[in-house]
């Protein structure tokens, strides 16, 4: 039954609350905002009034009974799923419950290696195994792509007792793979299906667009509604199937969630959802329309590529997300990572991310014609400024990984502390990433060879900004003690 | 009654002007568009309540954003106007006998019609026969020129609106891939008085000196813009704006102008101490 989107039961309550006048003598101690002049000078008195503790007319976001309850309802009717929940640290948290709430500790789980480092951690928390799935890579672009069915079926075969299938949907550069295909054979061997959904909450609501997991049939997904949603950054949205118990996944949330959930983060996904409900279609036919448009221009620049759906093949890259502005810029003899940093250090455009080889700029409901000509204009000047040879730029990203031991083992075993140049044969204990996008060249556990040593030193050099190690310059790795 | 347009030139400067009747007020896709007559300055024109242009001292702007580009450039045949949907800087373009291509690009077309309609003193210059109009985004039009054009005149609203990606180092960049090895770029530079006028004009040069060899910039005295005083940024590749000035083929070509003349050309290029300065502190050491 659909339900009658205009409404916005927190937001609701969150205005009648403000007409109460309340005389608050309960957190937060900026008390509406007039103990700290400063921040209500920066933030706005509007935005602070509201900045409230969970309360009797508010609802709790840990055991919601009331408004919060039915602004789930809500999101979960706009979303197409049996139940929603609102997630106030991320989608990261909503991996991490996706994982938590159908994998146990030493239980095994199929995943895509080019995954979020949320899922890794996730993994480490609750002890379970990953079955890695080699996504195959395109090696003229240096992208990874989706997982093939066949890849998929392999990995259950070998694995029958694993838990769950776990599935990027779409990549951060738009490949989505045949999740409908994926979802019925994984039921079938009863495997659930968990969609890591970041970059895919417009699915659910623009037309033309790749199939969304809830409609795929998947049990869990979770959607960052501050990407293409238009809520607060850090505000997300937790999606459950009907095969789902709702109330073990509040239990697995309500682990590691705050207790004193913003009330500005929540409003955002309530205000976010209606917005996307009424408007969706609208909304993501202009964000089409614009990204459309782009790819056109900067492809006539010359030696910039933005790809789209010529590449879909039907297996690895099944579908496209058409409104994921990627650009390869191989041919113009920089890395990605050079032409983001041009980018924003010469023409103040400041773009998602760059890895080696391609560059992900953003297109949103929030962006502008003229904006959009700016960035062309400026890639179009940057090519005339910074063009060089095609040299052999490191073209694959995707390094096969050895995994020797769960990440959670080897995150929790004793380590010491070697130059890079010297970990060469032995087992990381941490992540090593380029953030964005955080999909890690290792993880804990995994085996480090030269030609990853090699890789890290190719992204140092170019630029990439490089996280995970508890090193910051990225000069030492801990590494499994050697007995 | 007595009815007043008023601008905000800071929050604590306002500029008014007394208005007899409004003749037009329309909302276009990129911008409000009004027209008022007034007593003093005759029908003018304002786009999102900034004043663009009126009757009474319009020739000061429209002879300063052409006449010098003109008066130094050898043979200046093709020439650009980016914005200018008033179509006066196109009126003192068209003086000039030499000139072969004389194309416009403004975002807004309803400009141009609201200016045919009631403010045919500018807009007569889309008249000659060498103008050709093309109703699309500046930058992305000079995206796709190269070496084309012999001047580029900017003539922009302010850097916040439609007209802010006339003021990025993108768009300076493609109008310098725009014009020939020899090409002239000059641009509505904004106002050295006011902090925030004086910041996007400072930003402007600073971004101008990023692609063009020569940046210079002159002023002139325009009654209704903030402060009164007003820049123009003068690039070029190879000829100096003083230097160069070919003061006997100007005089020659017999053109009436209300404003300019060759001695003013030479003077306005000499700036007070204080905008020396603030254009110096984003000049690169050569």
């Amino acid at each position: 039954m659909k339900l009658d989107q205009n409404k916005t039961p927190l937001l609701d309550a969150l205005q009648e609350f403000k007409k109460m006048r309340m005389v608050p003598f309960d957190v937060p101690g900026h008390k509406r905002g007039k103990g700290n002049p400063l921040l209500t000078d920066f933030l706005g008195e509007k935005c602070l009034t509201v900045d409230v503790n969970s309360m009797k007319s508010l609802d709790n976001l840990c055991h919601p009974i009331s408004v919060i309850k039915d602004a789930e309802e809500m999101a979960a009717n706009a979303f197409g799923a049996k139940s929603a929940f609102f997630m106030v640290n991320g989608t990261t948290s909503g991996v991490q419950a996706m994982i938590m709430s159908v994998c146990k500790h030493g239980e095994k789980i199929i995943v895509p290696r080019n995954v979020h480092k949320s899922v890794i951690n996730a993994l480490i928390l609750c002890g379970a195994v990953p079955i890695y799935v080699n996504p195959k890579t395109n090696d003229e672009l240096g992208i990874s792509l989706g997982m093939t069915i066949d890849e998929v079926h392999d990995a259950i075969l070998k694995n029958p007792d694993a838990k769950a299938v776990y599935v990027n949907n779409p990549t951060y550069f738009g490949v989505c793979s045949d999740l409908t295909s994926i979802t019925v054979m994984a039921h079938k061997y009863n495997l659930k299906v968990l969609v890591d959904e970041a970059h895919g909450t417009h699915f659910y609501f623009g037309k033309n667009l790749p199939i969304s997991a809830m409609a795929a049939g998947a049990d869990m997904a979770a959607v960052s509604m501050h990407k293409s949603g238009g809520s607060l950054t850090q505000s997300s949205i937790l999606l459950c199937g009907p095969d789902i118990n709702p109330h073990h996944v509040r239990q697995i949330i309500n682990l590691t969630q705050t207790t004193s959930a913003s009330y500005l983060l929540m409003s955002s996904l309530d205000i976010s959802r209606k917005n996307l409900a009424l408007h969706g279609q609208e909304i993501f036919a202009k964000v089409s329309e614009y990204a459309e448009y782009a790819r056109e221009e900067i492809n006539q620049i010359g030696d910039y590529y933005a790809f789209s759906r010529e590449l879909i093949n039907g297996r690895e890259i099944f579908d496209f997300d058409v409104t994921k502005l990627s650009i390869n810029t191989l041919s113009l003899g920089l890395a990605g990572i050079e032409v983001y940093d041009l980018l924003r250090d010469e023409y103040d455009i400041q773009t998602e991310f760059g890895d080696v080889a391609n560059m992900l700029a953003y297109i949103s409901v929030g962006d502008r014609r003229s904006d959009i000509e700016r960035l062309i204009g400026a890639l179009s000047e940057i090519r005339r400024r910074f063009k060089k040879d095609k040299v052999a730029l490191f073209k694959t990203e995707y390094i096969n990984p050895e995994v020797v031991m769960t990440p959670r083992d080897a995150f929790y075993s004793d380590c010491v502390s070697l130059p890079l140049d010297d970990c060469s044969g032995r087992i990381c204990t941490e992540f090593v990433m380029c953030y964005p996008p955080g999909i890690p060249i290792l993880a804990p556990g995994e085996m480090i060879t030269s030609q990853i040593i090699e890789y890290i030193r190719y992204c140092k050099d170019k630029g990439c900004s490089m996280t995970g190690p508890e090193d910051m310059e990225v000069e030492r790795l801990n590494v499994l003690k050697e007995e | 009654m007595e009815f007043w347009y008023t601008e905000k030139h800071t929050n604590d400067v306002k500029f008014s002007i007394r208005v007899d009747k409004q003749l037009a007020s329309i909302d276009s896709e990129f911008q409000r568009i009004d027209v008022f007559e007034s007593p003093a300055f005759g029908t003018f024109l304002t786009l999102d309540g900034y004043m663009m242009l009126t009757e009474k001292d319009e020739f000061i702007y429209h002879e300063m954003i052409v006449h010098p580009a003109m008066a130094v450039h050898p043979n200046p045949e093709n020439i650009l106007v980016i914005g200018g949907g008033d179509g006066g800087a196109l009126r003192e373009l068209a003086k000039y006998p030499g000139v072969k291509t004389l194309d416009i690009v403004e975002i807004d077309k309803l400009v141009v019609d609201v200016c045919k309609k009631w403010l045919p003193q500018t807009a007569c210059g889309f008249d000659d026969s060498r103008v050709r109009v093309f109703y699309q985004d500046g930058l992305k039009y000079v995206r796709s020129c190269i070496d084309k054009y012999d001047i580029i005149i900017v003539d922009s609203t302010d850097p916040f609106g439609p007209g802010e990606g006339l003021f990025t180092k993108e768009f300076y960049g493609n109008c310098f891939k725009a014009l020939k090895e020899d090409g002239i770029m000059v641009n509505q530079h904004e106002s050295p008085f006011y902090p925030k006028d004086a910041e996007a004009m400072q930003r402007a040069h600073k971004r101008i000196t990023e692609s063009f060899g020569i940046c210079r910039v002159y002023q002139a005295h325009i009654p209704t813009y903030p402060s009164g005083h007003w820049l123009f940024g003068f690039a070029s590749k190879k000829y100096h704006p003083v230097r160069d000035l070919k003061v006997r083929k100007w005089k020659a070509l017999d053109l009436k102008t209300h404003y300019y003349n060759t001695n003013l050309h030479a003077g306005s290029f000499a700036l007070p101490n204080y905008v020396e300065e603030i254009l110096r502190n984003v000049e690169s050491e050569e």
